[in-house]
């Protein structure tokens, strides 16, 4: 981060990107740009290709057309057209951090080696370096008394934070949240909600799928709705959530409960 | 002298068919242990072509009489230039027959595998060796615990087999003892003592095993 251009480059930069599933059409020539520091929420309703953009910017799904860098570099294939070999690939993925809707913690490791595992085994760090970070990371999402714990015995919303820390370890250029408080119990969401909003005033670079609207609200820079795989409107929160261009947009907000502001 | 002390004056023979049993059941169940595993690892499958044969190989295997696969090894690899003593053909029919029998119990966990862990690593940048070594091959081993001390205890009681192509092991030393002095049952009632005492020590190590993922919760096979 210590060149003089950095600020030109996008952490994610999304160039005309389309994805069919068997003839279907889910993403239909998106647009993105993710500065650095920057939190940006992709809202839409069910199907509307929110996780298949998400998905597509770790490779977890091909996409047919278009382009995606993160921090400058294009991930998945070359300009030429060649696919990324699987070590390049690799590397390039481990620039950003996924959290999921369901967590996905390896149960066989406890929650220290949860966060270390990629550290040291995908990036090389020492046993010593990764365990620091991962001290420092634990605690940051209040998690630092359950080192020892293995998965099966945390609540929803403390997994759900390890999975943060756990993504946080990479050191990635940009975070993708996909729905994470999704499959928790409602008395949980807010303790995750809460860390993430620390991330953001911190100064992390986020891009976010979520239904919680306050939230949406309170932490983003740039909103972005998708509908049939199209951004039909993108905008900051406040013009967003108070002054939507578009019927689509307004009807949807009008079945979420608004936040009233933030 | 009753037909008991003459089994204790023949003890060396019973040690040494008990020593080489453990022998050849140590060598031939870590190798199928590693030949399970690498089954495994190739049908996880960049290489789509390599599935079918794989496939058919672990089920001819499992389709085979144990005793035929060892018939096979030790008469059948001369006529073709191979020839293996009956000692390495034992070892090595074990190992491949159990192996088979490893791949098949581990592939029927990996069916079940949750995706999300696998993304979870991709996402992480994990590739495909790191990713099956460290997180795939541990938990499937937790998982199937119990179904592979069942399969240790079967390749185990076909080391017996062995007697039949001239190996040394415990049954052909009952198998000696009982035709020299004309008293099958006592030498027989000794040797089920042996294989028993080598079963129960291993439940006992694998049930120690159990608590070590019973704490990450794998216990629900
Ligand atoms: N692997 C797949 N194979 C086929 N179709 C898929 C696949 N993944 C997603 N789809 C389809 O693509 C469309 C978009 O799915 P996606 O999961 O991106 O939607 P979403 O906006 O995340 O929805 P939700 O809010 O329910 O999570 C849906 O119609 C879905 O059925
Ligand atoms: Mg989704």
């Amino acid at each position: 981060m210590s060149e003089a251009n950095t600020s030109e480059t996008a952490a994610v930069s999304i160039r005309h990107l389309s994805k069919s599933f068997d003839d279907v059409e889910v993403l239909r020539d998106v647009e993105l740009e993710v500065k650095t520091g920057e939190v940006v929420t992709i809202i839409g309703s069910s199907g509307s290709g929110k996780s298949t953009l998400l998905r597509c910017i770790n490779w977890l799904e091909k996409p047919d057309r278009g382009s995606i860098h993160i921090a400058g570099q294009r991930i998945g294939v070359h300009d030429d057209g060649r696919p990324m070999p699987v070590r390049e690939l690799a590397k390039v993925r481990a620039q950003t951090g996924m959290v999921f809707q369901g967590f996905n913690l390896w149960p066989h490791l406890n929650v220290l080696h949860n966060v270390t595992e990629a550290p040291i085994h995908v990036q090389g760090k020492s046993k010593r370096e990764a365990e620091e970070l991962a001290t420092a990371l634990l605690e940051k999402v209040g998690m630092s008394q359950k080192h020892d714990s293995y998965p099966n015995t945390l609540s929803g919303g403390q997994k759900q934070r390890v999975a943060i820390a756990r993504a946080l370890a990479m050191q990635p250029a940009v975070m993708l949240f996909d729905e994470p408080t999704s499959a928790l119990d409602p008395e949980l969401v807010g303790e995750v909600l809460a860390v993430i909003k620390d991330l953001s005033a911190e100064g992390y670079t986020m891009v976010m799928v979520t239904h919680e609207m306050a939230f949406a609200r309170a932490v983003s820079d740039q909103v972005v709705f998708l509908e049939k795989g199209l951004i039909i409107e993108r905008a900051d929160p406040e013009t967003f959530f108070t002054t939507p261009k578009t019927d689509r947009v307004r009807k949807f907000l009008e079945n979420h409960d608004t936040p009233s502001s933030a | 002298m009753s037909n008991w002390e003459i089994l204790w004056d023949e003890r060396a023979q019973f040690w040494s068919g008990f020593l080489s049993t453990l022998e050849i059941f140590g060598l031939s169940i870590v190798g199928a242990f590693v030949i399970g595993c690498g089954l495994l690892y190739l049908l996880e499958g960049s290489r789509k072509r390599l599935t079918m044969p794989l496939r058919i190989f672990i089920d001819g295997m499992r389709m085979l009489p144990f005793l035929i696969l060892a018939y096979l090894l030790y008469y059948g690899l001369p006529s073709v230039g191979i020839r293996l003593d009956a000692w390495g053909a034992g070892v090595g029919a074990l190992a491949v027959y159990h192996g088979c029998y490893f791949a098949e119990i581990f592939r029927g966990n990996r069916l079940t595998f949750p995706p999300g862990q696998i993304e979870a690593a991709q996402a992480h940048g994990f590739t495909k060796g790191k990713l099956f070594f460290r997180l795939l091959l541990p938990q499937i081993i937790m998982q199937t615990r119990p179904l592979l001390g069942n399969q240790l205890i079967y390749a185990l009681k076909d080391t017996a087999f062995l007697v039949i192509i001239t190996v040394g092991e415990l049954t052909a030393a009952a198998n000696s003892l009982s035709s020299t002095y004309f008293i099958p049952t006592e030498a027989f009632i000794v040797v089920i003592g042996f294989y028993w005492a080598i079963s129960v020590t291993m439940e006992i190590i694998i049930k120690q095993c159990g608590r070590f993922s019973a704490k990450r919760g794998f216990d629900n096979v």
